[in-house]
């Protein structure tokens, strides 16, 4: 065997490691920024922040096309960046502002986009999965060669709706790309505490669907793993299951105090932060110096920044249109 | 003048038939998925025969999931597919409450106006064929609680053929509640019958007395309590909703101005049901043209309990219809 260390891979462009990076620093900057835009009650409602669980979006989101679906959960602030919804309608959503992205109607938690196919933060643990199976179902009905991603927690394995829909997928045939973001807690509810069998690929390949393990704090090992995936579900094998094992260096939200785990596992995980850790592998590789880094950062600032000052900017939809939206306003086709 | 029109015998169940054909033969994106609707031919026989028709691709039989393919009738209606999903009951429509009320309800309002739901759910509602608590109720007054959904209850032939293909035209979810008891009903009905509008209540007997006001499974004891009453001079006006939601207020307003006295007869419990929105909606908009309070004839407020002479007590009859209107009308000056 060869004896390159495990990280370094001479065939990753540049370019390309440079993109996952950038896109991972993007999210982290950005919510850092939520937090302290919570903190100033800027933003309200329900904050979910994904810190630490960057390389899982990132790296699965290299894996999709553009008219591939997305169905994400109530912590999507990072997929919905990577997917290119853009910071500035982002931010104006956490605002609640109607430059939105869901107009200021879904907030934090319910990040919408019609052109990206960005089918909504979902905030019920489990309630997305239905509905990629049935996105999944009208592109095999449609003969689209499409994959819907659904992101989800380890939390909704304990659901109904999660049993149902591997089922369905899989007695279907269906384009579905599961990623479940195992972080190892549902709000303060550890894994263990929760499930009698812990072994969540196997919960997915007992109805049939291909599942494997993936190292989440990896950028690479997570783009490595949804490529693999994304070529076999939309070559007709059927759905997928990817069991991401992260960890999420913040509270659930931002009203937690993080009673159920102790600090020093927190600083644990944080060794292996995936973007320190990819940085560093570049660099050993030397694919990353640190004015390249400084370049990164200050680009990210900036978008950051504006992001703010468009969200700011922007403004409040007339109370008078507040019934808008509930049923269609024109006939369909 | 034209020729009068042809008319053919049919039921209830064969019109729903037609319906449902006539709209998979009129749209490739139609198809009808639930449980037991191919090969066993529809828990009630509706969907008899279409399987062979047109095949397990637009007959799809589902696992007993109903969250999942309720979702998944979510997921590809925002797909580009028309689906019509048969939930079997009512109460089995529970278990998918997820998916109707957080997701096909919200998503419109939650995407900024991004995302409809052109999804159409029937099932079976109501009692009157002993079957106990879990197979009996009449929850559509319920949905008819929820913005975002329409909520249909087509008691006629005419109706039963020609909602379908309406509710499938419209661009948000629409609910049909189709009462057990009448799929059996037999009658004559156009030979051209097609699409009816559903957004009006329908004066199924004119009259001057009082309004006589229900919907679906209590529409034909109403009408019989109607002709009771025209026995000993009252002339009683019988009112269809035919939809729960949006309520046709205008309609009922108008009914009541006429006759200055309402009843209403829901076959759902009283508390908190759609005969008191209705009972709201009269008092808000036509207190001055009553002559007496509103009445109403409900079910008692039991589960539904199977032995015949109990449940034929716990439901609105005819004679108690008559005895409601005799007491109303008898206390005028």
């Amino acid at each position: 065997m060869s004896s390159q260390p495990k990280m370094v891979r001479p065939t990753i462009e540049r370019e390309h490691a440079m993109h996952l990076l950038r896109e991972m620093i993007r999210i982290r900057r950005f919510e850092e920024k939520c937090a302290e835009l919570y903190s100033a009650a800027k933003i309200r409602g329900f904050l979910h922040l994904y810190i630490g669980e960057e390389a899982v979006a990132v790296g699965a989101m290299q894996a999709l096309e553009a008219d591939d679906a997305i169905v994400a959960t109530y912590r999507e602030h990072g997929h919905a960046l990577v997917r290119g919804i853009s910071a500035e309608s982002i931010m104006a959503e956490m605002y609640g502002k109607q430059q939105g992205c869901s107009r200021g109607r879904g907030g934090s938690m319910h990040l919408f986009h019609a052109g990206m196919r960005f089918y909504g933060g979902n905030a019920i643990v489990g309630g997305g999965l239905p509905l990629a199976v049935g996105l999944a179902l009208a592109d095999k009905m449609q003969g689209r060669a499409r994959v819907t991603a659904c992101f989800f927690g380890e939390g909704a394995v304990a659901e109904g709706e999660f049993h149902e829909c591997m089922n369905l997928a899989a007695l279907w045939k269906l384009p579905v790309l599961f990623c479940c973001e195992n972080n190892l807690y549902a709000m303060g509810t550890a894994l263990g505490r929760s499930e009698s069998e812990t072994d969540l690929c196997l919960k997915a390949s007992s109805y049939e669907v291909t599942a494997w393990p993936v190292d989440g704090m990896d950028v690479v090992a997570c783009e490595n793993a949804a490529r693999r995936a994304a070529l076999a579900v939309r070559s007709g094998d059927g759905p997928c299951f990817l069991e991401f094992r992260t960890y999420r260096f913040r509270a659930h939200s931002m009203f937690d105090p993080q009673l159920y785990r102790d600090k020093a596992e927190v600083e644990q995980w944080k060794k292996r932060d995936p973007i320190s850790n990819f940085e560093d592998t570049l660099r050993t590789a030397e694919l990353l110096d640190d004015q390249s880094l400084k370049t990164i950062e200050e680009a990210v600032e900036v978008e950051v920044a504006k992001s703010v000052e468009f969200a700011e900017a922007s403004t409040w939809e007339p109370v008078e249109d507040l019934c808008k939206f509930v049923y269609s306003e024109e006939k369909q086709q | 003048m034209s020729e009068p029109a042809k008319t053919i015998r049919t039921t209830y169940r064969e019109a729903m038939r037609q319906a449902i054909r006539d709209a998979i033969l009129r749209d490739p994106r139609v198809f009808l998925m639930g449980e037991d609707v191919g090969r066993y031919g529809g828990c009630y026989a509706v969907s008899k025969g279409l399987l062979e028709e047109f095949g397990p691709e637009r007959i799809r039989d589902t696992p007993l999931s109903e969250s999942a393919f309720v979702g998944a009738g979510i997921g590809a209606a925002m797909g580009g597919m028309r689906p019509i999903v048969e939930i079997m009951t009512v109460n089995f429509s529970l278990l998918a409450l997820d998916q109707i009320v957080n997701n096909a309800a919200t998503i419109l309002h939650m995407s900024g106006g991004q995302f409809n739901i052109p999804l159409v759910i029937r099932m079976t509602t109501g009692a009157g064929r002993q079957l106990a608590a879990q197979h009996s109720h009449s929850l559509e007054g319920w949905y008819a609680h929820i913005p975002g959904i329409k909520v249909l209850a087509p008691a006629t032939l005419e109706d039963a053929r020609g909602m379908l293909w309406t509710a499938l035209e419209d661009p948000d979810p629409v609910l049909i509640f189709e009462h057990g008891t009448l799929y059996n009903m037999e009658g004559e009905i156009a030979a051209d019958a097609g699409p009816v509008e559903i957004d009006r209540c329908a004066v199924r007997r004119s009259g001057t007395d009082l309004s006589l006001i229900t919907y679906g499974g209590t529409l034909f004891k109403t009408l019989e309590a109607a002709a009771e009453l025209s026995k000993s001079g009252i002339n009683a006006e019988v009112l269809d909703l035919r939809t729960l939601r949006p309520l046709d207020t205008e309609s009922i307003l108008a009914s009541v101005a006429r006759t200055h006295r309402a009843i209403i007869v829901d076959e759902g419990w009283r508390s908190g049901s759609i005969s008191a929105e209705v009972s709201a909606r009269i008092m808000e908009g036509a207190f001055y043209n009553l002559d007496a309070p509103v009445q109403r004839v409900c079910s008692a407020e039991v589960p539904m309990p199977y032995a015949k002479h109990l449940e034929e007590a716990a439901l609105p009859q005819v004679p108690t219809i008559v005895a409601a209107a005799q007491r109303m009308v008898g206390e005028r000056g």
